[in-house]
């Protein structure tokens, strides 16, 4: 049983559809990317999984049917989302960033102060800069810290809204190394990406979404090398 | 005016500043927190003084009332809109914090009234009959509209508080009321008198300051208030819930009121409507602080005090016009330096 399935998901914003009868699922352990051009539903699809908006069609995590719980529910059950804005809280602390992340599993204060210690090795820039706003941070540390947050929520399934959005090379590079490595702590990861390259290179397996449907699938090996999505997606990323 | 004289006014207007700040600092609470600016803040200080004047007199506080109406109807609500949703699970929840938290207060008010009670326990009755009141307003009232537009939600509020005023007349009466002062002490200082009651009043505010202040440094429920102020979707993908949230900023929030109403109650006379311009002057200290800078809302409300004082001396029936008058510059000023804030809001 997958971890996570979409069933005939649509999402829809009053009359216009951005997502329209998606399946789809990630089974444990495995990394999914879905690639597509902007406006392709990819962003909306995220959303609607963790229940900022309401969508039709059936949703399951965990083997419970999620499509009418509240994000908060879901975010107990080990759902998390970082999405496209990072939505850090930006006045207050690196640490306290972090501490808010743990809040479903705020009594268990032996493992937060662990978790919190392994997020500082794995990423020791938001070590350093702990006490600093979330704020200040430059675009690639609040992208670490916003992962960071997220892991902190110990989920099974962490969904990737565009990680490397706005980033410059070289860090997106570091990004996709530390989402590469999170496969050893068995986290399960659905990534949505426009940097179709990158993506393909760090998952098992990806979805090709264009305008609200998904039109190709397949092991990401594969989708890598195939020369109409070559033509379309891979080649005009080459320069990033 | 010759300086002891804007000496004794200073004094005075501190005093009255610091029962701003209180109604002040949970205007800025609840608006950070929900966006709803609670108009009726002065309504909960003025009920919460009518409260203590009723116990002190021995008659049963037309409060109890008051919260076990808001109470039944919020818990209706509640669970019909949990039964729609197909939550039945969590009625008994439902129950528990929208009747039976609140009715606690009601119960114990109801058996303790017209008997000796103490001061100190009026006081903690007076303050825990009064604390479910905003929250309960918040699940009948704002909760519905929560996505709406902060102008709609100050119209609702604004709506409210008339509603609120309505029926604290119902529940307490026209009469005035004046509370037995907490404390007869007078010191003179520099030949200047200063009343026990001012120096309490000053104290209340730091001490209640400097608890808002570590709640929200120190502890994990604060800083979830924090976070929801500053992000609720981010607050929401980490699990924190905005109307817990919520609910929390209006407790602390009607804590506050409360305890300005106790601390006034003694020095003013309270009618059933005098929250409304209790809660205006401490909305222009809010609004000093731009209704997200405690500290500033603090100065900014003692401010206020300050000018009232001065202002009634000068010229007593133009005091209120003074005072709200600086509303104007505090505006323009406002006006100019958030025109920049805006454009730093996108990450």
């Amino acid at each position: 049983m997958p971890l996570l399935a979409f069933d005939k998901v649509g999402v829809s914003y009053g009359k216009a559809e951005a997502v329209r009868g998606v399946s789809l699922a990630v089974e444990t352990g495995q990394i999914v990317t879905v690639i597509g051009p902007n406006g392709a539903g990819k962003t909306s699809l995220l959303t609607a999984a963790i229940g900022l908006l309401p969508s039709s069609g059936r949703i399951t995590f965990a083997g419970e049917n999620v499509t009418r719980l509240e994000t908060e529910r879901r975010v107990e059950m080990g759902l998390s989302l970082v999405p496209e804005q990072r939505e850090l809280f930006t006045d207050m602390s690196v640490y306290d960033n972090l501490l808010l992340g743990a809040f479903v599993r705020r009594g268990d204060k032996a493992g937060i102060r662990r978790d919190m210690g392994e997020i500082f090795d794995r990423f020791p820039r938001l070590a350093e800069r702990r006490r600093q706003l979330a704020g200040t941070l430059s675009g690639g540390e609040r992208q670490m810290l916003a992962l960071g947050r997220a892991l902190m929520t110990k989920p099974k399934l962490l969904m990737l809204d565009e990680p490397s959005l706005g980033l410059a090379p070289l860090i997106i590079r570091e990004i996709f190394v530390i989402i590469a490595s999170l496969r050893e702590l068995g986290v399960s990861i659905l990534l949505v990406e426009q940097n179709a390259k990158a993506a393909l290179e760090t998952a098992d397996f990806g979805h090709v979404m264009e305008t609200g449907e998904i039109n190709h699938s397949g092991p990401a090996g594969e989708l890598i090398n195939d020369p109409r999505l070559i033509s379309t997606y891979l080649g005009g990323n080459e320069g990033e | 005016m010759t300086s002891d004289i804007a000496a004794f006014l200073t004094i005075d207007g501190i005093a009255t500043g610091a029962i701003y700040v209180l109604i002040a600092l949970g205007i800025v609470l609840i608006f950070t927190v929900t966006r709803v600016i609670f108009v009726p803040f002065g309504d909960i200080a003025a009920f919460t003084a009518l409260s203590l004047a009723a116990l002190e007199m021995k008659q049963l506080p037309g409060t109890v009332g008051l919260v076990a109406v808001l109470a039944v109807l919020a818990t209706l609500v509640e669970t019909a809109s949990l039964l729609r949703t197909g939550k039945a699970r969590q009625v008994p929840r439902a129950l528990l914090f929208y009747l039976v938290l609140p009715m606690i207060p009601v119960a114990l008010v109801w058996i303790a009234a017209g008997g000796d009670i103490p001061l100190p326990l009026r006081i903690i009755l007076a303050l825990a009959l009064i604390l479910p009141i905003a929250p309960l307003l918040d699940r009948l009232v704002f909760r519905p509209i929560a996505d709406g537009t902060v102008l709609l939600l100050l119209t609702v509020s604004v709506a409210l508080h008339f509603a609120l005023v309505g029926l604290g007349l119902l529940f307490f009466g026209p009469e005035g009321v004046r509370t037995e002062a907490l404390t007869d002490a007078v010191w003179i200082v520099g030949g200047i008198p200063i009343a026990g009651q001012s120096i309490l009043i000053v104290v209340a505010a730091i001490v209640f300051s400097g608890l808002l202040f570590a709640f929200f440094g120190f502890t994990l429920a604060g800083k979830s208030l924090h976070a929801t102020a500053v992000n609720r979707t981010g607050a929401r993908l980490m699990g924190i819930r905005p109307e817990r949230t919520g609910t929390i900023a209006y407790l602390l929030g009607s804590l506050l009121a409360g305890v300005s109403g106790i601390l006034i109650a003694p020095v003013n006379t309270m009618f059933y409507d005098s929250g409304f311009l209790l809660g205006l002057k401490a909305f222009v200290g809010a609004i000093i602080g731009g209704l997200v800078s405690f500290p500033v809302t603090a100065i900014g409300s003692l401010c206020v005090g300050i000018l009232e004082s001065f202002a009634a001396f000068q010229s007593s029936a133009f005091k209120e016009v003074i005072v709200f008058s600086i509303l104007i510059p505090v505006l323009l000023w406002r006006s100019y330096t958030s025109a920049h804030r805006e454009e730093d809001i996108d990450e």
